[in-house]
């Protein structure tokens, strides 16, 4: 055991198991020595403690709520927006402390960094110190056997060769590869023999393969964030797109990433498919995207993607995130020129589509660039309170929309949202009474914009699929290191840990077998482990019915009782034998 | 009547049982308490129930009076109420199994898609776990903790969770949903146990070492259960099981984060408190063996990690939005 207790981290503590060696003794706090070499190694110690590792854990814990408790900018940017309008005295406090990205914070980062270097500092040794330990010998068999939580005995007349040959075979188990203990005999100097054995090394090992696999998922994840990539295309009905950084409509990537991987290939949208259930809730039971790819150097391919089965292209996974409305619409100028020309996504508000788009016509022969706002319902609704879409297919659509002139403010260089109209160099066209001018308007009619502005006709309604494109290199890496931490894991856990100890010895001229069995921690199977090897010592003798009659031999509980033990002659023997 | 309503008549038959359950579980414990002062003459009244007093059906198995549990655990004879109360337990978990199965009959998918069926498919493993390891030992003296969450994660899902039988949306429709949320069920219903038994080790170690609120009469029962280190056993090895099934369900989830939303890993609220609590659990793993850690100090985790549990099934529901709203409400 003091083989056991040395290379465990400092504070892990004795169970059961650890009882016959320095268990209880509290080590004294002892004061840094002074110099710098001594306290970085006082550091260190402390660090790789378990009692440092325990409380870096619940720092863990603690350090992530706000994270879920604080709008987070990588996964909502608008709400830490909105938080930090509604909160302005303690929300640039929290900005400035790193409250809106928990998880990429200092203190966050701080926290598992430590843990992780606790880590490293406690299992490395304790890797060594199992390598060197694979040829270990199970511990010699202690002179008293009584004190342990598991005992039992066997009183019979197979030799104490026989028994020891026996318990062995018992011990190794069918495979002597990959025995199930390991076991050991010797013969004590006063001719007792013994036999001790130890399983459960595999619970070392276990624990070793967790904490590894726990610091390859940490280095997987990080390389993962070093060589990613992710890209965000919108893509309607009928169009398509090409696999190349320009194309997409947003992409970031980590500094590792070289975008000359990118396979060039195309892919194209032919039909998007949502199904709703029929009720007035409308909900979302399907979504498709039928798509055409071309790889480069291949025949195009028919393929869909659909919610939870991403299709893979290249070396890239697509992942459909979202869908709407594009309504395909011709904007005529004031000079009857054709200024506009498309499909424009209307990005879906509700759960019934009601969808909010931009229509920017900048290229007007003459006067004033039109930029026109509002609304598309899929199945509108139209009441005196206003219009609303009531369900989420095209049933009856309706677009309804209002129209301002002037500058557009697409040439002063500064990227624009492009579903948001800037209305600071614009003017609304409004109604003599004040109000906006309100278009309403079905798919092919054409109607005149206000103010002579020119007219818009509505030909069609196509769906849009909003696409994600992703690679992430260590993706196998993590898996497979989360399947070993699971392993290892298990292992870890549901291996016993136990050791057993047989002493034999002749006793009025039968061979009396002591046994005890001790667990690392509590472990209801440790009697039953001994029994059974028992049982399997009792098995050499023929006649079952000497077992009762054995039970009411001698007790030789006591190794100090008087015994008629010799040095056992094989001649003793055969005389034993043959009784 | 449609088969959604005929599984929400048994569930509500279910929670009916476990209720009746619970009141016989609480008058026990209230017996025990007294046998713990003035030990029964056990030979006296197993004669009687002999002699043909009211039989409890076999339900409860080989339970009633045993005479000593195979661990030492306490038992005593003429524990009418316990019989009463696995009976009734037993009636419960049929009806509850029977209402599980009709939904997800109902719903023509596995039922454990929302806040309602969580509540459902949790309390029904947290009983099943309590009912198995009764068969082993006797641990009837966890019903009232184990039988009361459940009665009230039922009731709870009844009332204020509640959403028909249906289909679900396209982010779910999945075999991760099978196996993610299935397994997240499971390890839920193992920490409710061993939070029971860990409750119980505190409870009893505080009356132990001379607590004057727990040395009152009332708590007498404590003195009935098993020594504090051996329910600190217990509930260590399920909470093992528990911890295991928990870091799949992480993984798991993971897995299938990365084929519905295109990230493994999003720190969305239900991930950030799937990660709190696997951190707890892991944390305790650690103080079990971390030297003035062990025991009471571990058991205080126990409690902890199954707050977080709790908070991670109702609060990150219902308080935060994440991509994890399914709570159906
Ligand atoms: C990322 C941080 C860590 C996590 C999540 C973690 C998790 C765990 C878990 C779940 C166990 C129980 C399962 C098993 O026995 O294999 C465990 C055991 C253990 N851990 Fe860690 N651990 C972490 C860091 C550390 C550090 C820094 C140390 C050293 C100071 C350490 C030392 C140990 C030891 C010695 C055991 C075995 C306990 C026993 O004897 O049963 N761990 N750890």
């Amino acid at each position: 055991m003091a083989t056991d207790a040395s290379y465990r981290p400092a504070g892990h503590t004795g169970d059961a198991y650890d009882q016959e060696g320095a268990g209880g003794s509290e080590e004294p706090p002892r004061l840094p020595s002074l110099g710098l070499v001594g306290t970085l190694r006082w550091t260190w110690r402390q660090l790789t403690s378990m009692r440092v590792a325990l409380l870096l854990l619940m720092l863990l814990a603690v350090v992530a709520v706000p994270g879920s408790v604080l709008p987070q900018r990588p996964q909502d940017p608008a709400a830490v927006a909105g938080y930090l309008a509604d909160n302005p005295t303690i929300g640039p406090w929290l900005d400035r402390l790193g409250f809106f990205d928990v998880f990429a914070s200092v203190w966050f980062s701080a926290v598992y960094l430590l843990l992780f270097l606790s880590l490293i500092g406690c299992i490395l040794p304790r890797v060594a110190a199992h390598l060197r330990g694979v040829r270990a010998r199970p511990p010699r068999t202690p002179r008293r056997l009584t004190r342990f939580p598991a005992r039992g005995e066997v009183v019979l007349d197979a030799t104490p060769e026989q028994v020891v040959a026996a318990a062995r075979v018992a011990l190794t188990g069918p495979l002597r590869a990959l025995p199930r203990f390991r076991t050991d005999d010797d013969v004590e100097p006063d001719g007792a023999r013994t036999v001790s054995a130890e399983r459960g090394y595999l619970r070392e090992t276990g624990n070793l393969v967790f904490h590894l696999a726990l610091l390859g998922i940490l280095v997987s994840v990080a390389a993962g964030q070093f060589l990613h990539y992710r890209g965000q295309a919108l893509v309607v009905e009928g169009r398509g797109f090409a696999n190349a950084v320009t194309d997409y409509d947003s992409f970031e990537s980590g500094t590792g990433f070289d975008p000359r991987s990118l396979t060039p290939f195309t892919l194209r949208l032919d039909r998007f498919t949502a199904a709703f259930t029929e009720d007035a809730e409308a909900r979302p039971r399907d979504f498709v995207a039928d798509v055409t790819v071309r790889l480069p150097g291949e025949q195009e391919s028919p393929r869909t993607i659909r919610v939870n089965h991403p299709l893979t292209v290249g070396e890239a996974k697509i992942y459909l995130q979202g869908n709407g409305y594009a309504p395909d619409v011709v904007v005529h100028d004031a000079d009857g020129e054709v200024a506009f020309a498309g499909a424009v996504p209307f990005l879906p508000e509700d759960t019934f589509y009601r969808s909010r788009g931009v229509i920017k016509v900048p290229d007007v022969s003459t006067g004033d660039q039109v930029g026109i706002v509002g609304y598309l319902l899929p199945t509108a609704e139209v009441t005196p309170l206003g219009a609303r879409s009531i369900y989420p297919q095209p049933l009856s659509p309706l677009l309804v929309l209002t129209v301002w002139a002037g500058d557009l403010g697409l040439d002063d260089g500064i990227p624009q949202n492009v579903y948001r109209l800037d209305e600071s160099g614009m003017t609304q066209a409004l109604e003599p009474d004040g109000r906006p001018v309100t278009l309403f308007l079905e798919p092919g009619q054409t109607v005149d914009l206000p103010d002579g502005l020119g007219t818009l006709t509505w030909n069609d309604l196509p769906r849009f699929v909003a696409l994600d494109l992703r690679h992430d290199p260590a993706l196998a890496w993590i898996l497979a290191f989360s399947i070993a931490a699971l392993v290892g894991l298990s292992t870890s856990l549901f291996t016993p840990r136990r050791r057993l100890w047989l002493r034999i010895r002749t006793v009025q001229g039968r061979t009396v077998v002591d046994g005890a069995g001790l667990a690392r921690g509590d472990d209801i199977g440790l009697q039953g482990e001994l029994d059974r090897l028992l049982d399997a010592v009792r098995a050499l003798d023929p006649a079952p019915s000497h077992a009762p009659a054995a039970r009411t031999g001698p007790t030789p509980h006591d190794d100090t009782s008087a015994r008629e033990t010799s040095p056992g002659t094989s001649h003793e023997r055969q005389e034993h034998e043959s009784r | 009547m449609s088969l959604g309503e005929l599984s929400t008549l048994l569930v509500w038959g279910a929670t009916a049982a476990y209720a009746i359950g619970l009141v016989a579980f609480a008058v026990d414990l209230a017996r025990l308490a007294d046998g713990a002062a003035r030990p029964v003459r056990a030979g006296a009244v197993a004669n009687a129930r002999a002699g043909g007093g009211p039989v409890v059906p076999s339900a409860t198995g080989p339970a009633v009076g045993d005479p000593s549990g195979p661990e030492g655990v306490v038992t005593r004879a003429g524990r009418r109420a316990v019989g009463i109360a696995m009976a009734t337990t037993g009636v419960g978990a049929v009806l509850h199994v029977a209402g599980t199965v009709l939904r997800g009959v109902a719903a023509e998918r596995v039922p454990w898609a929302n806040m309602y069926e969580f509540a459902l498919v949790g309390s029904l493993v947290a009983v099943l776990t309590f009912l198995a390891l009764c068969r082993g030992r006797d641990l009837r003296f966890l019903g009232t903790i184990v039988i009361g969450i459940a009665v009230l994660a039922l009731g709870l899902g009844l009332t204020a969770f509640y959403v028909p039988a249906d289909a679900v949306e396209p982010a779910l429709q999945s075999y991760w949903l099978v196996i993610h949320v299935s397994i997240a069920v499971i390890a839920t219903g193992l920490f409710t146990v061993a939070f029971a038994v860990s409750t119980l080790q505190l409870l009893k170690d505080s009356r132990a070492s001379g607590s004057s609120r727990l040395a009152g009469s009332r708590w007498r029962m404590l003195d009935a259960l098993p020594p504090a280190a051996e329910l600190e056993g217990l509930s260590f090895r399920i909470n093992a099981v528990g911890f295991v099934l928990w870091t799949f369900t992480v993984m798991a989830g993971a897995i299938w984060a990365e084929q519905a939303w295109a990230r493994y890993w999003g720190w969305d609220p239900k991930e950030v408190w799937s990660f709190v609590v696997w951190v707890v659990y892991a944390a305790y793993l650690h103080a079990r063996t971390t030297r003035g850690w062990s025991g009471r100090r571990a058991a205080w985790f126990v409690v902890v990690g199954y707050a977080t549990v709790i908070f991670n099934f109702t609060g990150v529901n219902l308080l935060f939005d994440g991509l994890h709203s399914y709570s159906g409400l």
